[in-house]
C-alpha cells in the first residue's frame, strides 16, 4: 500500500485536514520507542487504499526535540510515496521553512495551503501558480475546516508519487556549497537511504544525529574535526539561507497589505494577557468549565444514563431469576458487574462532557494564552510557564499530561512538570468525587469539585517548587511560545476528539475494571461459606490489614482502603469498588445513602483528598518509566504521592475533629 | 551608547533584530521562528510577563530573560 505523510507546523490545521483526508477511519498508537503520538488513517481513491501517517506538528525537522526526530526519521526511513506539507497561508514565510527542509530531504512534496479564507479576509494575496513553479512544487489551496480543496489534494498526491522529486533551488553561498561537495565526496554514497546533500547540509549545521551517524567513517571524522569550529556560524548562515530563499520567493508571489489591521485576536488578547486581568479570567474560564460539566454532564445527561442501568438490572435479574440461574451467577453479574462496571458507566456522560470543553480550550487556541498568564506565578515558584499546558492537559488523563511535557525542552523543567502531573485531578476521579458530593455536600456541587481541582494545583505548584529547590537545581529554560490567532473550534474534530477519549474510558471499563471486579467478586466470596462482602471474606480480610494505615485520616474502613486499594489498577475502580461492597448493585440511591451511613462530611472530605493526591493509576505509573526511561522515577512517583495525600488527609481529619465537626 | 534590547521598546514600537546571544540551541530556535537577523517586528505587550511581539504577522511570546539577550536596532 502507498503511503502518504502529513508534515505541518503546529496550527497549521494538519490534524484538521487529516481528519478531513480520512475520515473515521484512523488509529492512534505511538512511535516504536518513545511516546510521541502516531497518528494513521487510509484513505481510499480511485479504488486503491491509501495509508495517511500524521507526522507531528514541527517548526523544523532538526533534532531540536524527540517530535522533529520521529517526523524526520520518517520521512527518512519510512519512505513514504510523497509528503503533503501543510503550510498555513496566513503565516507562509514561517510555514515556508520546513517546506526547505524537504526541498533538502529530496522527498515528492505537495503543499496544501491552508486556511486560504482566513489569508483572503487578511487581505494576503497569494500567486499560486507563480509559488508553485519558484518552489518547484505542486501546490493546491485547501480549507481543511470546510472541507474545501481536499479531492484535488489527494488527486494531486496520487499523481505526485510518479513524478520526480523537486529539486532544492536553495543557494547556500559559495564556501558552504563548495563544503557540501566536500562531505558529499566523503561519505561515497554511502548513506544508507539518506539524501548525501541532507547529511551534508546537516553535517554543517552541527546536527549531533547525524554526526553520530557517520563519524566513524575515514576521512569523514577528519573532515569532522576540521570543520568543528565554523560549524557555529555555518548552522546560523544556512537558516538565513533558507530564509533568504523564502523570502525571495514571497516577494514575487505574495502581496500583503502594508500595515497589518487590528484583528479580532488582537482585541481579545488586550483582555485576556492583560497583566490584571489575564489571571481572573483564566480561573473564571476553568470555573465555568467546571460548572457546566457538572450541570450538563451530571445533572442533565447523568440521570438518564443511571436510569438505563437501573433498568438494565431489573430486565437481567428478573430474567435470570426466571430462567432458575444459581445465585452465584445472579450475584456476580447483578453485584459485581453491573454494580462495579455501571457505577463506572454512570458517569459517562460527565467525563464526555468535561473533554468537550477541554477540547474547545485547546482548540480555540487560549490554551497559549493560558500559559503565557501563568509564566510569571511558575517563574516565581521555579517553574516554566509552559508547565501549565501540560498541567490543564492532565485534567483529562495524567498520561496525555505527562506526555504534553515533552514540549519542555530543557530537562529540569521537563522532570518537575512530570512529576507534579498526577496531582491534576484526572477524569476518571470525577466519579469518586460526584458520590461523596451526591451523598454529602449536594447544594454545593460545583464549588466542591472546584476547590478539589484547585487543591490539586496548590499541592502541584508546592512540590513544584519543593523539587526545583532541591533535586532539580538550576535555571529554567526561556519562554518561546508562538500564540497562534483564535479561532472557531471545528466542532467535528472536538467532538471526534472527544469520542476517541471516551472511548478510551470505556475500553477501561470494559477490560480493567472489568478485570478488578471479577477479582474482588472473587475475593469476596472466599473462603467458601462466608457471608459474601464480609469482613471474613478475603477481600475484607485484606482491607483490614491496610485498614490501620487509614484510621488517622478517618476512613480506616476495610471497604475503604480496598477501594483506594483497587483504585492504583484504574482511579475509577474506587467507586467501582465502593459500589459492590456497600451497595451491592448499580442504584445509585442505595450506594449513596450506603457512603451517607458509612462516612460522615468530615471523613468525605479527607478520603476524596486522598483520592484526589494518592498513587497515580497503573498507566500513569508506566508512563512515567517510559519517558524517564528509569525504574527509580516510577518508583517515585508510586511512592511520594501516597505520602502526601495520606498527610493532607489526616490532617484534615483531625483538624476537622478538633474543630468538632 | 548602550545596545537597546528588546526590552526597551514599548508597545507598537518597530524594530529590527541585530543580534541574538542566547546560547546556541536558542539562538537556533529563534531564526527558525523568524527571528533571525534583520527581521522586522512590532512589540505589542510589554510590561509584566513574558514580552509579545508580532512578526510577519504572528505572535510570539518570550520570557523576559531572554529578551533582554536580543539586541535591536
Amino acid at each position: 500500500m502507498r503511503t502518504i505523510a502529513l508534515v505541518g507546523n503546529p496550527n497549521s490545521g494538519k490534524t484538521t485536514l487529516f481528519n478531513a483526508l480520512t475520515g473515521s477511519n484512523q488509529h492512534v498508537g505511538n512511535w516504536p520507542g518513545v511516546t510521541v503520538e502516531k497518528k494513521e488513517g487510509k484513505l481510499r481513491f480511485n479504488d486503491q487504499l491509501y495509508n495517511v501517517v500524521d507526522l507531528p506538528g514541527t517548526y523544523s525537522l532538526g533534532a531540536y526535540s524527540e517530535d522533529e526526530i520521529v517526523a524526520r526519521d520518517f520521512i527518512i526511513q519510512g519512505n513514504p510515496d510523497v509528503v503533503i506539507n501543510v503550510v498555513d497561508a496566513t503565516n507562509i514565510e514561517r510555514n515556508l521553512y520546513l517546506t526547505t527542509q524537504l526541498l533538502e530531504m529530496g522527498t515528492k512534496i505537495v503543499i496544501a495551503l491552508n486556511m486560504m479564507d482566513e489569508a483572503k479576509l487578511k487581505k494576503i494575496d497569494i500567486n499560486l501558480n507563480d509559488l508553485s513553479k519558484q518552489l518547484g512544487i505542486p501546490i493546491i489551496s485547501t480549507v481543511a475546516s470546510k472541507r474545501k480543496g481536499i479531492n484535488e489534494l489527494i488527486e494531486k498526491a496520487v499523481d505526485t508519487i510518479n513524478e520526480d522529486a523537486p529539486v532544492n533551488k536553495i543557494s547556500y553561498g559559495e564556501e558552504i556549497h563548495k563544503e557540501i561537495e566536500e562531505l558529499k565526496k566523503l561519505l561515497e554514497g554511502r548513506t544508507e537511504g539518506y539524501s548525501s546533500d541532507w547529511i551534508a547540509i546537516k553535517i554543517l549545521e552541527g546536527d549531533e544525529e547525524v554526526i553520530n551517524h557517520v563519524k566513524g567513517r575515514n576521512h569523514v571524522n577528519e573532515r569532522l574535526i576540521a570543520i568543528k569550529d565554523k560549524s557555529v556560524d555555518w548552522e546560523l548562515e544556512i537558516v538565513n539561507k533558507r530564509y533568504d530563499f523564502i523570502n525571495n520567493i514571497i516577494e514575487k508571489s505574495v502581496k500583503k497589505p502594508d500595515e497589518t489591521v487590528v484583528t479580532l485576536t488582537d482585541k481579545i488578547d488586550k483582555a485576556v494577557t492583560n497583566k490584571y486581568l489575564g489571571i481572573p479570567i483564566f480561573a473564571l474560564i476553568m470555573y465555568m468549565i467546571f460548572q457546566l460539566t457538572f450541570v450538563i454532564g451530571q445533572d442533565l445527561l447523568g440521570g438518564i444514563v443511571e436510569s438505563w442501568i437501573e433498568s438494565l438490572a431489573v430486565i437481567v435479574s428478573s430474567f435470570l431469576y426466571a430462567v432458575n440461574s444459581p445465585d452465584w451467577l445472579i450475584s456476580f453479574l447483578i453485584e459485581g458487574i453491573i454494580g462495579g462496571v455501571g457505577a463506572v458507566l454512570v458517569f459517562v456522560p460527565l467525563i464526555m462532557t468535561l473533554y468537550f470543553f477541554l477540547g474547545i480550550l485547546e482548540d480555540t487556541g487560549y490554551m497559549a494564552r493560558a500559559a503565557y498568564v501563568m509564566d510569571g506565578v511558575m517563574r516565581a515558584l521555579g517553574l516554566h510557564g509552559k508547565t501549565f499546558i501540560s498541567m490543564i492537559v492532565g485534567f483529562g488523563c495524567n498520561v496525555p499530561g505527562i506526555m504534553a511535557t515533552r514540549t519542555l525542552e530543557n530537562k529540569k523543567d521537563r522532570m518537575i512538570a512530570l512529576l507534579i502531573n498526577p496531582f491534576m485531578s484526572c477524569g476518571a476521579r470525577i466519579p469518586i468525587y460526584l458520590v461523596f458530593i451526591a451523598a454529602f455536600f449536594e447544594s454545593n456541587g460545583g464549588l466542591v469539585l472546584f476547590s478539589l481541582y484547585l487543591l490539586g494545583i496548590l499541592i502541584a505548584l508546592i512540590m513544584g517548587k519543593l523539587f526545583s529547590k532541591t533535586l532539580f537545581k538550576g535555571e529554567s529554560s526561556h519562554f518561546i511560545m508562538e500564540l497562534p490567532p483564535y479561532r472557531l473550534p471545528s466542532m467535528r474534530s472536538v467532538l471526534r476528539d472527544m469520542w476517541d477519549k471516551v472511548w478510551d474510558f470505556l475500553k477501561r471499563a470494559g477490560t480493567v475494571i472489568f478485570a478488578v471486579v471479577t477479582l474482588l467478586w472473587i475475593l469476596s466470596r472466599f473462603p467458601l461459606g462466608v457471608v459474601p462482602y464480609s469482613q471474613e471474606s478475603i477481600l475484607g480480610k485484606i482491607g483490614s490489614i491496610i485498614a490501620p494505615i487509614f484510621a488517622p485520616a478517618g476512613f480506616g474502613t476495610w471497604q475503604a482502603s480496598v477501594s483506594l486499594f483497587a483504585g492504583i489498577a484504574a482511579k475509577e475502580a474506587v467507586v467501582a469498588v465502593l459500589g459492590m461492597v456497600y451497595a451491592g448493585s448499580s442504584e445509585g440511591a442505595a450506594l449513596i445513602s450506603a457512603v451517607q451511613g458509612a462516612f460522615t462530611p468530615l471523613t468525605a472530605i479527607s478520603f476524596m483528598v486522598m483520592t484526589l493526591l494518592y498513587t497515580p493509576c497503573a498507566a500513569t505509573i508506566a508512563t512515567v518509566k517510559q519517558e524517564t526511561k528509569s525504574n527509580k522515577w516510577a518508583v517515585f512517583i508510586a511512592i511520594y504521592p501516597f505520602i502526601i495525600g495520606w498527610i493532607l488527609s489526616v490532617i484534615i481529619y483531625q483538624i476537622g475533629s478538633l474543630l468538632g465537626f | 551608547m548602550t545596545e537597546r534590547t528588546l526590552v526597551d521598546l514599548q508597545p507598537c514600537q518597530e524594530g529590527k533584530v541585530n543580534s541574538i546571544s542566547g546560547g546556541r540551541n536558542v539562538n537556533k530556535r529563534l531564526y527558525e521562528l523568524g527571528l533571525n537577523k534583520g527581521a522586522k517586528f512590532k512589540i505589542l505587550k510589554n510590561d509584566v510577563g513574558p514580552i509579545i511581539l508580532s512578526l510577519s504577522g504572528n505572535k510570539l511570546a518570550l520570557g523576559r530573560g531572554l529578551a533582554n539577550k536580543i539586541s535591536v536596532v
